[in-house]
């Protein structure tokens, strides 16, 4: 049976508290750990398969051109080397998030350095990498690429409708305090610590490959588009996945050049990526530049707000990295101007990298808001304070929650806030500059249609099945939970199987959803086993409480075991998002509070604090939601202060392809983190009353070490990541 | 050419070019090991040799005649995880597990180090004991990377462990 909930109005029966097992929310250790700690999880690369080839990829060593030859006969006489694969059923780019249909595949149609364009196959990764390598390849150049993503003059075209409201230039110009300011970020990798692999397997009729990817309902269908197959000839097993990131969300080069290979060679094949091709090959977020206008009243209250922003990515792709996102809703100003534009490029596919849109979007907004305060010359959290709409600025609907006040006031305690303006040069230690700064945090909550099965078992244990991943959120572990919670059983009774294309399809890992859309498809099932439990008993679902085993109706207890007399029973929960974003603007907030140290002279910047105060509604699991914010803050140093990938203006290879020179933080970057939940119920959210929580830690983080950095030295920095070269250029004698 | 794997005897007649990580990884089935860069970069790879920790990716098979191995397999079972591991599942030490098994390879390795007195970055007194301060935790473990960012909960697990030996 299935029981479907569209979400077109809150759910304000709040179940899950109603349930006695009391075992939501709880801090539990995740039930993936003891796998995990022992290296006995298997990831995409890691299944001994008999007879299994090796193929490594070639990438393009042009910008833009035309394959004219490859020479096969340069490597097929090498030891080992089996054939050389260049198809159009390869894929040119990875596919975004959400395709569902191929990527670009006209491997031979080179639109970007580093593009995949063959498939070198041995029967050792030895022999195929050093084929690879010797691969003679024979191009046509184009001379029209377009490399310099920081030329002033790029043609552009505007990203959806623009957000025009009321008279901006007159609120600046008539404004009591006003702030026009440019901020720009450069290029980021995913970077997961698992590269992107896959084993493909062929029968002649299914293709089985075991992947590294986000959302297997979609990736079906972009390999099965890409093969030419049917989507039900194609299996997909991720039930591990090494991070992603936003990189394993839509199919990567791997995964359908194993595939082909598989199928023409008739035995199974592995493709790695190296680290580098993650780099070069799969998906980088765009640069940015963004332009920041914001008017105040004398009180500092928002009457005009400007955000409008530059991206870019190849010719044909829909995605433009959404900066103004969290912008359309957060601040007031009834003089409101918000536009996108992108530029075409001859670089890597731009898509989803963690928190499209926000993670950088909000850094540069709060530091304008930071320049804000400073120039008004109040508290940088009154100025939040002052600035929090009762209802969406241009969309005139309600918000579902908006407890962003607590997270100012929660996190600013907990830290230790110096409340008053910002004077910097304040502290001085020895070589260092001290200074504090704080940012406001936000990102939309997204909700995607998902499925899962509950199956109660005669011997009264249950598993959940979805083809949902866990990549690390702790998906596995929150499933369990809310199964366990509906069904009264221990969590150790509870059997969680993710990552197999052939189980209901889930949400899918990506923009935060995961947890209250997939969550709420178990909520379902569950909700529909209760039912037919409750029926068994002559009662109602709501005059029923599942315990540690038992149902009890009316002070009479029974065992599971005992009231299922063998039967199983087995319900799909099928949750759909609905129409709820139309009635409210959902999302989730915090704050960050974070000491900073500059070195007065090498402008060198330490982290030596940072709080976060989090909400997003009900928490499922603390202990992983806490990682999940924890890991966010990680990426907001990287943002802040080291991540950059750097083009080569000439070529457009990317300069610093791996993790030598792509400086992700270290631990030493990374000071004890201190994160807080907030705790809220948001009916409008999910039948959860939770929202995700993967992404929110990122989204405004950077925003608050730069407005520390200014604090602590005085010096004001847009162009992220604010390296050592750039402050002590701006640093006074020490 | 033989060499010891966890106590195993293994014997490695395979590609000169094959590196450590590549005959652990295929040749071994010892998958809990990690591939992140293959180029000594990410720390994945960790693994003891004679009971010192080294980049598995960065040497070859070839290059350990006779030498001892021990990998994140050789120390706990799921049904029995060394105090280590049992420590990175109480504090969250991770999220999607691929750094994992080479962060705790390397925390094994750098207790040890700290108790022989070995100085470090930020040790103050370069001859002295060594008293493993947050920061020379930290330190000590900067060659291992984590993308999910679990740095601070890693930090704890390991000072739990420490403070439950003590």
């Amino acid at each position: 049976m299935t029981r479907t909930l569209s979400m077109d109005q809150p759910d304000d029966r709040n179940r899950l508290d109603a349930m006695v097992q009391g075992v939501i929310g709880k801090p539990l250790d995740r039930l993936d750990g003891p796998a995990k700690v022992t290296g006995s999880a298997l990831y995409a690369a890691e299944y001994a398969i008999d007879n299994c080839a090796e193929g490594v990829l070639v990438t393009a060593t042009i910008a833009k051109g035309e394959v004219t030859a490859i020479d096969e006969a340069s490597v097929l006489n090498m030891p080992g080397v089996i054939a050389v694969i260049s198809n159009d059923r390869m894929t040119a780019r990875a596919a975004q998030g959400g395709a569902g249909e191929s990527p670009v595949r006209k491997v031979r149609q080179v639109a970007y350095r580093g593009q995949p364009i063959a498939l070198v196959v041995a029967e050792t990764f030895e022999q195929a990498r050093e084929a690879a390598k010797r691969l003679q390849i024979t191009y046509r150049e184009d001379d029209d690429a377009v490399i310099d993503q920081h030329a002033r003059a790029l043609p552009t075209e505007t990203s959806g409708e623009p957000t025009i409201q009321g008279n901006l230039d007159r609120a600046i110009s008539e404004a009591a305090h006003a702030v026009d300011v440019t901020y720009t970020t450069e290029c980021h990798n995913s970077a997961p610590m698992e590269p992107h692999a896959s084993i493909a397997q062929w029968d002649g009729t299914t293709l089985t490959v075991h992947a590294s990817l986000q959302m297997l309902k979609y990736n079906v269908k972009e390999l099965a588009d890409s093969m030419g197959l049917a989507p039900e000839n194609v299996r997909l097993l991720s039930p591990y996945v090494g991070g992603g990131f936003g990189s394993k969300l839509g199919i990567s080069a791997d995964v359908a050049a194993a595939s082909v290979a598989a199928i023409e060679l008739g035995r199974p094949v592995r493709v790695v990526l190296s680290r580098q091709q993650v780099f070069q090959s799969v998906m980088r977020r765009s640069e940015t530049t963004q332009r920041l206008r914001l008017a105040a009243d004398s009180e500092g209250r928002l009457t005009g707000f400007g955000h409008e922003g530059r991206v870019s990515n190849l010719p044909g792709e829909s995605f433009a990295e959404p900066v103004t996102q969290a912008s359309e809703y957060l601040y007031p100003g009834e003089n409101r101007t918000l536009r996108i534009d992108v530029a075409r490029l001859n670089l890597l596919t731009a898509g989803s990298v963690r928190a499209p849109g926000e993670a950088v979007g909000m850094q540069a907004l709060e530091g304008a808001m930071d320049e804000l305060a400073v120039i008004i010359g109040i508290d940088p959290v009154e100025l939040r304070l002052r600035n929090i709409p009762d209802r969406h600025p241009a969309k005139d609907i309600p918000y579902s929650s908006r407890p962003l006040a607590e997270c100012l006031k929660t996190g600013a305690e907990r830290f230790g806030w110096d409340v008053g303006p910002r004077r910097p040069c304040h502290t001085r230690e020895g070589e260092w500059w001290i200074g504090t700064g704080m940012a406001t945090a936000t990102r939309v909550h997204n909700l995607n249609e998902a499925e899962a099965r509950v199956t109660l078992y005669p011997d009264g244990t249950a598993a959940v099945a979805s083809d949902m991943t866990d990549i690390g959120t702790g998906t596995y572990t929150i499933l369990g939970q809310i199964a366990a919670e509906m069904l009264g059983l221990d969590i150790k009774d509870v059997l969680v199987r993710l990552g197999d294309s052939s189980f209901p399809p889930g949400s899918g890992s990506g923009g935060s959803w995961g947890a209250p859309s997939t969550g709420s498809a178990v909520f379902l099932a569950c909700e529909g086993i209760r039912e037919r439990l409750a029926k068994r008993l002559d009662c109602t679902d709501e005059e029923l409480t599942l315990k540690d085993g038992f149902a009890t109706v009316r002070g009479q207890s029974i065992a599971l075991p005992d009231l299922l007399k063998g039967d199983e029973i087995e319900e799909v929960g099928h949750f759909k998002d609905g129409a709820i974003s139309d009635s409210f603007s959902s999302a989730m907030y915090g704050a960050f509070f974070t000491e900073v140290a500059v070195n007065a002279y090498s402008g060198e910047v330490r982290v030596r604090r940072f709080t976060g105060a989090f909400v997003c509604g009900r928490v499922l699991n603390e202990k992983t939601a806490i990682s999940q914010c924890m890991g966010g803050m990680v990426w907001g140093i990287g943002s802040a202060l080291t991540e950059e990938n750097i083009f080569d203006k000439r070529h457009g290879h990317i300069v610093n392809p791996d993790l030598a020179e792509y400086h992700i933080p270290v631990s030493l970057d990374v000071p004890h983190l201190d994160v807080v939940l907030v705790d809220e119920r948001d009916p409008a959210a999910s039948p959860l009353q939770a929202k995700g929580v993967g992404e929110l830690g990122i989204c405004g983080a950077a925003g608050a070490i730069g407005n520390a950095i200014h604090d602590a030295c005085g010096v004001r920095l847009r162009s992220f990541p604010f390296t050592p070269d750039k402050i002590i250029a701006e640093l006074e004698a020490p | 050419m033989p060499l010891t794997i966890n106590g195993h005897d293994h014997d490695f007649a395979g590609d000169p070019r094959t590196t450590l990580l590549d005959f652990l990884r295929r040749d071994c089935n010892l998958t809990g090991t990690k591939k992140g860069c293959d180029h000594g970069q990410c720390g994945a790879c960790t693994v003891l040799v004679n009971g010192q920790r080294i980049n598995a990716c960065l040497t070859l098979a070839i290059m350990h005649d006779g030498e001892s191995i021990t990998t994140i397999e050789g120390l706990g079972t799921p049904d029995n995880l060394d105090p280590i591991q049992a420590a990175f599942v109480r504090h969250d030490g991770y999220q999607c597990g691929y750094c994992t098994p080479g962060q705790i390879c390397s925390a094994k390795a750098m207790l040890a180090e700290a108790a022989s007195n070995w100085p470090s970055f930020v040790s103050e007194d370069l001859s002295g004991a060594v008293r493993l301060t947050r920061e020379e935790i930290r330190e000590r473990m900067s060659g291992n990377l984590c993308r999910c960012g679990a740095y601070s909960n890693i930090v704890d697990a390991i000072v739990d462990v420490m403070e439950r030996e003590q």
